[in-house]
């Protein structure tokens, strides 16, 4: 069963992670302190280029008739939608730019190009997910409802079909995410199912309607006799982000290392333990300025995480202190190249399509799934795993006791062998 | 609903959606950009080219007295120039990456022709936007502009006989009410009685006298305070015996007005009588907390410094929305509408205008929000 116990999986004491919580209150602190022009530039310059970047592709497409120009424009089109999704769409609404009173720029009122209305999105998104992140039960994100991601989840016939599931998921993320967050609204408002006209419902339509008039209506007609080329230009470039943000997505909450917690450890939760959840609950990918832009900085998901509305430009300097925390309270620190944190991804939809008796390993001790009682045969007790070690003088915690247990592990397996 | 009005639909609610072929493109063109509106890709081009929110661009600043500035405005697309003389206007400045909000009287008179409008700031003390109109704007500077309101405002057509009562920066709304009716060529018989500590303080002190000396019927009452002390309103009967009969526009310091408020009630002719409060209320830093108003459901309630503005509503009965309650997912996220409030986590100050997370903020003073 995923993680009960936060404090003893973590190896920390209750004041351990107190202490951590005021570590981590304070970077908060600073960076809210030190927030200003240079910020404000950077999201107002990222809204510019954005917008340029969406004119030139929809004007370069107006000759899509052309090879080199429906290339052209529909690349330049996928930037746009990319950049849109995550740097503006899903971090401005995380309220990370509303400190700036600007109300043009705020969580209450940006609108993002994308099926689902940002409402619902909030709900689901801001709320759900980033209060419950990955508690299997209540953060629905977790496998999406689609996929089983952890073995905590009962096995069912109809996952065998995962692999197929996901190539769907990823390909229409947008509506797949949509969906999730119209189901999510339709729970919250306790709405009637039957009722195909309810509030949400109603936003919904209307929402599709926009998006899907303007990609693949209104456009390819602007464009006439290249009306086919353009309605191509237009789906290639939606395929191209859905892809895309499904990868960055995946990547951060699914590969090995990204922990799952149960509703007891939740129940009693500190705010530290909070934070402490955040941290071992989500996974970063390895990434230049470049690709760190092109994720929405959503590359340093566990910074995230732990300060969903800090503004994302930040998110670098917060992860050179995060990191040091981690190194300090002897904590894993999940990071990866994204073909690699990809891959883990990928490995857990294809093992976890099979049935419990088909897999080796159980939902303590799996690379996706663990939790405290892994080190009941070959870790330490807490109050053992807290001792200084005697040649480095750096505490022992949770990363010495994952190291320790995979080595025991593997003796074992060489004997048995 | 017709052809029209489903184009014209998602401009509907901007502001200057009164020019309906304008309004037409711009609903068509929303086809195009949603989720955007067209707006949002125009003013790349030049800030003003938007009227999804008003806007405007500082093209004067002139100095009036040693620390106050009158600004010379030009709105952008959408702005009403059909305001009332003494109404007000929000402002928004950016400084150090932030959109500071305050109103400020017109003094300008409301004229379609030259399309500008003015209002005149004077340097406060602790008000650091004060400061930084007076001193520190350039002109071309962009602000955003909230449309102008307020009930203290000359009627239409003015009364024959008027006082206004002015004491420092109360003479704004005033003047632009002066102005009006002096680009009018009708000014009714006006008695304005306005203090101010010294000569030079006296903000538009040129133009008072000359508006007096072109028309008969205006006389204005200069009380220099420091070296001749406050006016007392007991000598009103003196400077203007037919006082009680006079419709009464009265706008400077909170002390002044409650006196006058005194005065008329004593009279039993408060309905002869417009105050202005300007009101510079500074935030409650003691943790006292304060009255709490809900603007939608018109509920209020009494709360200290530690109780969180959403508990505040959910207790007084307010539709508050809310989710995590922990100040990470921003569902509870409602304007201030005036006052203050304190994010308990930061203790950073938030002032009218912007926009709260009640689930971590309380009330520092009274407030009222948009809830
Ligand atoms: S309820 Fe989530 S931020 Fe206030």
């Amino acid at each position: 069963m995923a993680i009960t116990n936060i404090t003893e999986f973590a190896h920390l004491t209750d004041s351990d992670i107190e202490a951590l919580g005021r570590e981590l209150d304070a970077i908060r602190r600073d960076v809210e302190e030190s927030r200003g022009l240079r910020d404000a530039r950077y999201i107002r310059r990222t809204i510019r280029l954005q917008r340029s970047l969406e004119l030139a592709g929809r004007l370069v497409l107006f000759g899509s008739r052309r090879r080199p120009a429906w290339i052209a424009g529909t690349v330049l089109l996928s930037f746009a939608k990319c950049i849109e999704n995550m740097e503006l769409g899903h971090n401005v609404m995380h309220g990370q730019w509303d400190w700036m009173n600007d109300p043009e720029i705020h969580s209450t009122t940006w609108e993002w190009d994308q099926t689902g209305p940002s409402e619902h999105w909030k709900r689901a998104h801001n709320y759900s997910h980033h209060t419950y992140t990955n508690i299997v039960g209540m953060d629905d994100d977790v496998g999406f409802g689609i996929l089983r991601m952890t073995r905590d989840e009962k096995w069912r016939p109809i996952n065998l079909l995962q692999p197929i599931a996901n190539v769907i998921l990823a390909a229409a993320f947008e509506w797949g995410i949509a969906l999730h967050d119209l189901e999510a609204q339709l729970r919250l408002e306790g709405d009637d199912r039957q009722r195909w006209n309810s509030k949400p419902k109603k936003e919904f339509a209307v929402k599709i309607a926009r998006q899907v008039g303007k990609d693949f209506v209104l456009f390819p007609l602007l464009t006439g006799p290249a009306w086919k080329h353009t309605l191509a230009a237009n789906a290639t470039a939606n395929l191209a982000r859905n892809l895309w943000t499904y990868a960055v997505i995946f990547c951060g909450h699914f590969p090995d290392g990204a922990e799952k917690f149960t509703v007891d450890q939740f129940e009693n939760e500190t705010r530290a333990q909070w934070y402490l959840r955040q941290m071992l609950g989500s996974a970063n990918i390895d990434a230049g300025p470049v690709m760190a832009f092109m994720t929405g900085n959503l590359c340093y998901q566990i910074e995230h995480h732990l300060f969903p509305d800090l503004p994302s430009n930040r998110y670098a300097e917060i992860a050179v202190r995060v990191r040091s925390l981690c190194e300090k309270y002897d904590l894993p620190y999940t990071t990866g190249p994204l073909s690699r944190q990809y891959l883990l991804a990928l490995r857990t939809v294809h093992k976890l399509a099979l049935p419990d008796k088909l897999l080796l390993r159980t939902a303590d001790d799996a690379p996706e799934t663990s939790s405290e009682r892994k080190f009941a045969g070959t870790g330490a007790k807490i109050a053992e795993a807290l001792r200084i070690d005697t040649d480095t003088g750096r505490r022992r915690g949770l990363l010495s006791a994952l190291r320790d247990h995979k080595a025991a592990r593997s003796r074992r397996l060489m004997r048995q062998s | 609903m017709g052809l029209k009005s489903w184009i014209e639909a998602p401009a509907a609610r901007v502001a200057g959606s009164n020019r309906s072929v304008a309004n037409l493109v711009r609903g068509a063109v929303t086809r195009l950009t949603t989720p955007l509106l067209p707006d949002d890709y125009l003013h790349l081009v030049n800030p003003l080219w938007s009227a999804r929110e008003l806007r405007g661009r500082i093209v004067e600043v002139r100095p009036e007295t040693v620390d106050s500035a009158t600004l010379v405005i030009r709105p952008g697309w959408g702005f009403d120039f059909g305001y009332q003389p003494g109404q007000y206007v929000g402002i928004g400045l950016h400084v150090d990456g932030r959109w500071h909000w305050r109103s400020y009287s017109l003094t300008s008179a409301p004229n379609i022709d030259n399309k500008l409008i003015s209002i005149t700031v004077k340097a406060m003390p602790e008000g650091f936007l004060s400061s930084h109109l007076v001193n520190g704007v350039p002109a071309g500077t962009i602000v955003r502009l909230a449309a102008p309101t307020g009930n203290f405002a000359l009627p239409e057509p003015p009364p024959a006989k008027m006082l206004f009562l002015t004491a420092g920066s109360g003479i704004t709304p005033v003047m632009s009410m002066l102005r009006t009716m002096d680009r009018r060529g009708d000014l009714p018989d006006v008695v304005h009685v306005h203090s101010a500590p010294t000569q030079n303080d006296v903000m538009f002190g040129d133009e008072l006298a000359r508006l007096q000396a072109e028309h008969s019927s205006l006389r204005c009452h200069i009380r220099h305070t420091r070296t001749g002390g406050k006016f007392a309103l007991a000598s009103l009967d003196e400077v203007c015996p037919d006082w009680r009969e006079r419709q009464t526009w009265a706008c400077g310091p909170l002390g002044m007005l409650d006196e006058i408020e005194e005065m008329w009630d004593r009279e039993g002719i408060t309905d002869r009588l417009h105050l202005e409060r300007f009101a510079v209320s500074r935030a409650d830093l003691s943790g006292a907390g304060g009255t709490v108003t809900f603007a939608k459901s018109g509920k209020v309630i009494e709360v200290d410094g530690a109780t969180t503005l959403l508990e505040a509503g959910e207790k007084a009965g307010a539709l508050m929305p809310f989710g995590c309650r922990m100040g990470i997912c921003q569902t509870c996220v409602v304007p201030l509408a005036s006052g203050h409030a304190v994010d308990l986590r930061s203790g950073k100050e938030h002032a009218e205008g912007e926009r709260i997370q009640t689930c971590i903020s309380a009330a520092a003073g009274d407030c009222t929000l948009e809830a």
